[in-house]
This record gives structure tokens, sequence and C-alpha cells, in this order.
């Protein structure tokens, strides 16, 4: 089936899509977003986040053809041409990537509070990062990214 | 496999009555877990997303809220929170941020698995659950009639979820549930409380500790009965001890990955105590601040 959707502002009619296939499996192997990561397929890890009309859900638990005439945006979507978001930066500076494959998922889900919660505390930075796992970094570098962009972005307005 | 997108409610029923194996599909937090696993590979997937009016919910003119089947947790703890507080409180315990941004109470009534987070409340609340064919109309199945077997609900082949109906709260609920973090975890087992207090009724559900989802009637009696509702006094220490054992002699669980059944029983029954004492607190400084 024809599946028609915008992508970071971008509109897609991808083709030859397969009823059963995921929203992931579109943006990573048809639209060529590989951005957003593929590990569990069940919503536990979190590393395919992406904002569907403006929030963030588990693409891998999105059927391809419930996109049809939504907005995608994806982790390539944050950054502005070569200027990084706000929250990029901030993983970059605190060392919050290791291996680096449930960055794209945390950073998304990060970039989603700190839109809506100007000063996060600390509890809440963990429930909004509670559906993404990272198995490297143990988390605190990552906590450090998110109160960086945070108090950042408070002291911009 | 097809793929049917209807966008009013007429056909989406029509569209199931065509091919009951069709599968509709909501917040895909299960159905895709399913499909991405090649555990199930229906004919057809009836996307509910375009029905709109599936994601909205009113206050009906018999006072009860009337919460559409693909209304998310999200919304259901935003909106719905100071009206539904026990079911708020399940909704926060589902997955994660993003899980509750898609999943819904009626996809969770459509699994029907025993550990779903939402069925304890919807038991302890007198929720109704509003199902429709396009062949016989409307039914109305309260939830203690909706869950007959693992995974096996009231729900004809033809019939899809159109919303469900409950009170808002009459008196404090509380929901309780174990898991191993606090965070994407499936129930090891669950237990909600709905204190009805101008009925003088206590509401039970107990969830992931039996083949469905059931209430536990002997304890709700037995509350009933011992209550003082309009003294409202301090618990006497035995009742609450009382009401969990009744509550874990309800529960008939199994052994499995996630628990064995001794301890789930067991559970179950601190649980229902703690709820209890936390719901009559409440209760106690609602009837203390009318005084």
């Amino acid at each position: 089936m024809r599946v028609n959707f915008t992508v970071n502002g971008r509109p897609e009619a991808v083709d030859g899509v397969w009823e059963g296939e995921s929203l992931l499996y579109v943006l990573r192997e048809r639209v060529g977003l590989p951005g957003s990561k593929n590990a569990c397929e069940q919503g536990e890890c979190g590393s395919c986040t992406v904002y569907l009309d403006g929030l963030p859900v588990c693409a891998c638990l999105v059927a391809a053809g419930q996109a049809e005439g939504r907005t995608v945006r994806t982790v390539e979507g944050l950054a502005d041409g070569d200027r990084l978001d706000p929250i990029q930066e901030a993983f970059v500076e605190c060392g919050a990537v290791q291996c680096g494959f449930c960055t794209p998922g945390l950073i998304v889900q990060a970039h989603d509070l700190i839109e809506r919660v100007t000063e996060p505390t600390d509890a809440e930075i963990r429930e909004a990062l509670a559906g993404n796992l990272c198995r490297c970094t143990g988390y605190e570098k990552i906590l450090d990214a998110v109160r960086l962009a945070a108090a950042r972005k408070a002291q911009a307005q | 496999m097809e793929f049917l997108r209807p966008t009013t409610w007429s056909d989406a029923l029509a569209a199931k009555a065509a091919d009951p194996d069709t599968v509709p599909i909501q917040g895909g937090t299960d159905v895709m877990v399913e499909i991405n696993f090649d555990v199930r590979r229906p004919v057809a997937l009836l996307d509910l997303n375009q029905v709109t009016e599936l994601g909205d919910w009113e206050l009906m003119p018999d006072g009860r809220l009337r919460v559409g089947a693909g209304v998310p947790y999200a919304r259901i703890i935003s909106e719905l929170g100071d009206k539904l507080p026990g079911l708020a409180q399940a909704s926060r315990t589902v997955g994660s941020p993003q899980i509750r941004n898609r999943g819904t109470v009626g996809g969770n009534l459509g699994a029907a698995s025993p550990a779903g987070d939402s069925h304890p409340p919807l038991l302890a609340g007198d929720a109704v659950v509003e199902t429709e064919s396009a062949a016989r109309g409307t039914r109305m199945i309260p939830a203690a009639e909706f869950y007959l077997g693992v995974k096996r609900s009231a729900l004809e082949p033809d019939e899809l979820i159109r919303a469900f109906w409950m009170a808002p709260a009459p008196g404090p609920q509380y929901f309780s549930k174990v898991g191993t973090r606090n965070a994407m975890v499936i129930a090891v087992c669950s237990f909600a409380i709905a204190l009805h207090p101008e009925e003088h009724r206590v509401g039970t559900g107990i969830g992931s500790a039996a083949p469905t989802p059931r209430r536990a009637v002997a304890a709700e009696e037995f509350l009933a009965a011992e209550l003082d509702w309009t003294a409202a006094v301090p618990l006497d220490p035995a009742l609450p001890a009382r009401f969990g054992e009744l509550a874990a002699q309800a529960a008939s669980p199994i052994d499995d990955v996630r628990g064995t059944a001794d301890y789930r029983r067991h559970a179950v029954s601190v649980m229902a105590r703690r709820t209890l004492v936390w719901a009559w607190n409440d209760y106690r400084e609602r009837v203390a601040a009318c005084a």
C-alpha cells in the first residue's frame, strides 16, 4: 500500500508498504532515516522514539498505515541545518553518549520533556525517560545533559 | 494482509461485521508487538485512529462519564485524573510516557489480559463496557461480566468496543501494583479499591492473580458490613488484616515467570490492606472537613 505522511517537514509518499509494517521500518528502510533505532520492537526500550503529531511515541508500535496524513518528526528533524538542537549539544558536552544506540530515542524524549516543562525536577526527568533504556552509561551523564539543556533553555527565556 | 481505515464508527462496525477476523488497532501497543514478533498475522488490521469520536469523553445525563475507547492513558491521567482517580493511578503505571501516549483502556479491554492495569479500577468502580455490532446494536456489559478467561472477553467477533462508562469517583479510590521496577512493568499482581460512601459499599478489583481480573466479593461484603461510615472512626487493625485475607482468598494465581502463586496471594493481601488504609484515611479527612 501507499502511505502519505510528512516527515521532518517534508511530504513523503511511500509505496510498497506491507500492511503489517511499523512506522519505524518505513522510516529506516524506506525513507532513509536511520536515526530512530530498531532494538526491542515491543515498546520496551524507547530507541525508536519519534514525535507523531507532536507526541513522543515508539515508532515500532505505530502501524505504518496509521501515519497516513500525519506529521512525524524524528531525531534527524531536531537540528537546524548544521546547528544542533540544544538538547543534542548538551548530550555531546556532558558525554551522555557512549555506544550511541539509545541516544536518538533519549534525545527525542528529552526534547519533549524540556519543551513541556521549563525546569524539570530530577524526578520528572527520570519519569520522562523511564521508557528509554541505555545499557552503557548508567544514565548519570544523560541526566546531566537534560539538566544542562533545561537550564540553558530556562535562562534563554 | 489488508489495512482498513474507516473514518466513521458505522464504517468501522461494517468492516468488523464483514470480516470478524479483522483485528482492530488503536494505540498498537499490544497488536504491533504480536505482529513484529510474528506471533499473529491477522487477515486485516482495522485502524480506528480516524474514528475521532473514540477519542472523546463526555459527562452523560445520568451523571456517569462515557469515555471513548480511543482515549489514551496520558489523557485519562491529565483530563480525568480528578474524576477517575483509581483508573488514573493505574494509568500512571502503564508502560512509559511513550506507551501512555498511545495505549488505551479500550485496547486493554480488547486484549483482556489478566495483567492489564486498567481492569482492577474498572471493576472496583463499577465500570460498564459499551460494545456495538452492526447487526445487533449496542450492549452494555458490566466489567465484572466482561472478562471470561485468559485474554478472552464477552466481546463478540463482530463487535467493537465503543467506550466505557463509569461514575466520577463518589469516594476515595486507590490502585497498587507489584512489579520489578516502577516503569515498563507488567503487573506481577495488582489491586484496586473504590469506596462508595453513599451506598456504604466498597468495590475491589484484583489483577494478574487469577485467569481473569476479578472482584474480591467476600472481602467487599465484609467491609460493607463492618465499616462505620457515619462516625468514620480510625480502622481497627483487625479489619484491614481480615480484608487482606479475604482478598487473597479471592485470588487464584499461578506460578509463572513473574512470580509464584504464594507470593501473589501474599502480595494481594498486603495491597488490599494498604489501599484500604489509604482510602479510609482519605475518607475520614473528607468527613472531618465536612463536619
